[in-house]
């Protein structure tokens, strides 16, 4: 996991100002911090609506974009008119038969957004946070995800100015998939390594 | 919530450029549906905030919606007694030091700035 980098810098004053209000009405008892959630959940995936599913379904279709994704996401991203708001950079990391990746923001809920839209309210949780560093096994077990013994986890920590997406592994049986079909195996939590990518058998409404 | 004309929407419904914006977006619906104040309330301070930007020069309001969002959340909040320019200033500031001083690797509470 990489340790290199310094994680104080606080969020934009915008941010600061939504989150210092936040925390003041719900602990005046203004705010219901469920009802909140519940109604940012139904707004979840109205940011970069599923941008983060085109990239890997391309890259497992198209493997000089997995090059370019792997050595320079920003930039291979970048090439599909998908570019941070806030100059972040982004990294994608392989899942293979020997390590699977998870993305955390242990600090906050730095999220590559861009790419997957509004975070999911369990990634800003304090309880994920810790936990995806101290047990990853135990919380992708929770996700129903199930990974044998000898697969290494590797966790990456998200900053304000670096971002992870997970490549997931491409599932066993989609040969002769289209890029549009793949797509829809690619979930959100795919891509944040809690799970992997749906199973082709029991994904609904994707024709063969 | 087809009353505010300005707000950047596509044929689902309202769309955001960034996390914040949705959270200030969701803070107001959470609010209203509290009861704490109604649309027309709502409408009046939103749109005074921004004629009020537009009159210092506002050049987008694709762009700074939200901004202009937030500022009348903020000035509602007042106008309510929810709270008080001061008090969120305040707790903003505690914030940035929690920020400041939260190890690496250790989720971010407010405690860590109140005791630290």
């Amino acid at each position: 996991m990489p340790h290199d980098h310094s994680h104080t810098a606080a969020p934009s004053d915008l941010e600061l100002r939504v989150k210092a209000l936040e925390s003041l009405l719900v602990e005046k008892g203004l705010v219901n911090p469920h009802t909140l959630n519940s109604i940012i959940d139904t707004y979840e995936n109205k940011v970069g609506p599923r941008n983060g599913a085109r990239v890997i379904a391309k890259a497992w279709t198209d493997p000089q974009f997995k090059t370019a994704l792997l050595n320079d996401a920003t930039a291979a991203v970048s090439s599909l008119g998908y570019t941070g708001r806030q100059g972040e950079h982004l990294q994608v990391v392989e899942n293979g038969d020997e390590v699977h990746n998870l993305i955390v923001c242990t600090l906050c809920s730095c999220y590559p957004w861009t790419m997957l839209g509004l975070p999911p309210v369990w990634y800003k949780s304090a309880p994920y946070r810790s936990r995806a560093v101290s047990e990853p096994r135990s919380v992708l077990r929770e996700f129903g995800t199930e990974l044998n013994a000898g697969i290494t986890i590797r966790v990456w920590d998200s900053t304000s100015e670096q971002r992870y997406l997970v490549l997931p592994i491409r599932p066993a049986g989609t040969e002769s998939w289209s890029e549009q079909q793949l797509r829809q195996l690619v979930s959100r939590n795919a891509m944040i390594g809690v799970e992997k990518a749906k199973n082709p058998r029991v994904a609904e409404n994707i024709p063969p | 919530m087809n009353r505010f004309p300005l707000q950047p929407r596509d044929k689902e419904g309202p769309v955001f450029n960034e996390p914040w914006e949705a959270q200030a977006f969701s803070l107001v619906i959470a609010l209203h549906r509290q009861g704490l104040f109604t649309w027309d309330e709502w409408a009046s301070v939103l749109g005074e905030e921004i004629r009020h930007a537009q009159g210092q020069g506002d050049p987008d309001l694709g762009n700074t919606y939200y901004q202009h969002w937030l500022s009348a959340l903020e000035n509602i909040s007042v106008l309510k007694e929810f709270s008080s320019y001061s008090e969120m200033s305040a707790r903003k500031n505690q914030w940035i030091s929690a920020y400041e001083h939260t190890p690496h690797g250790r989720p971010i509470e407010l405690s860590t700035a109140k005791n630290g």
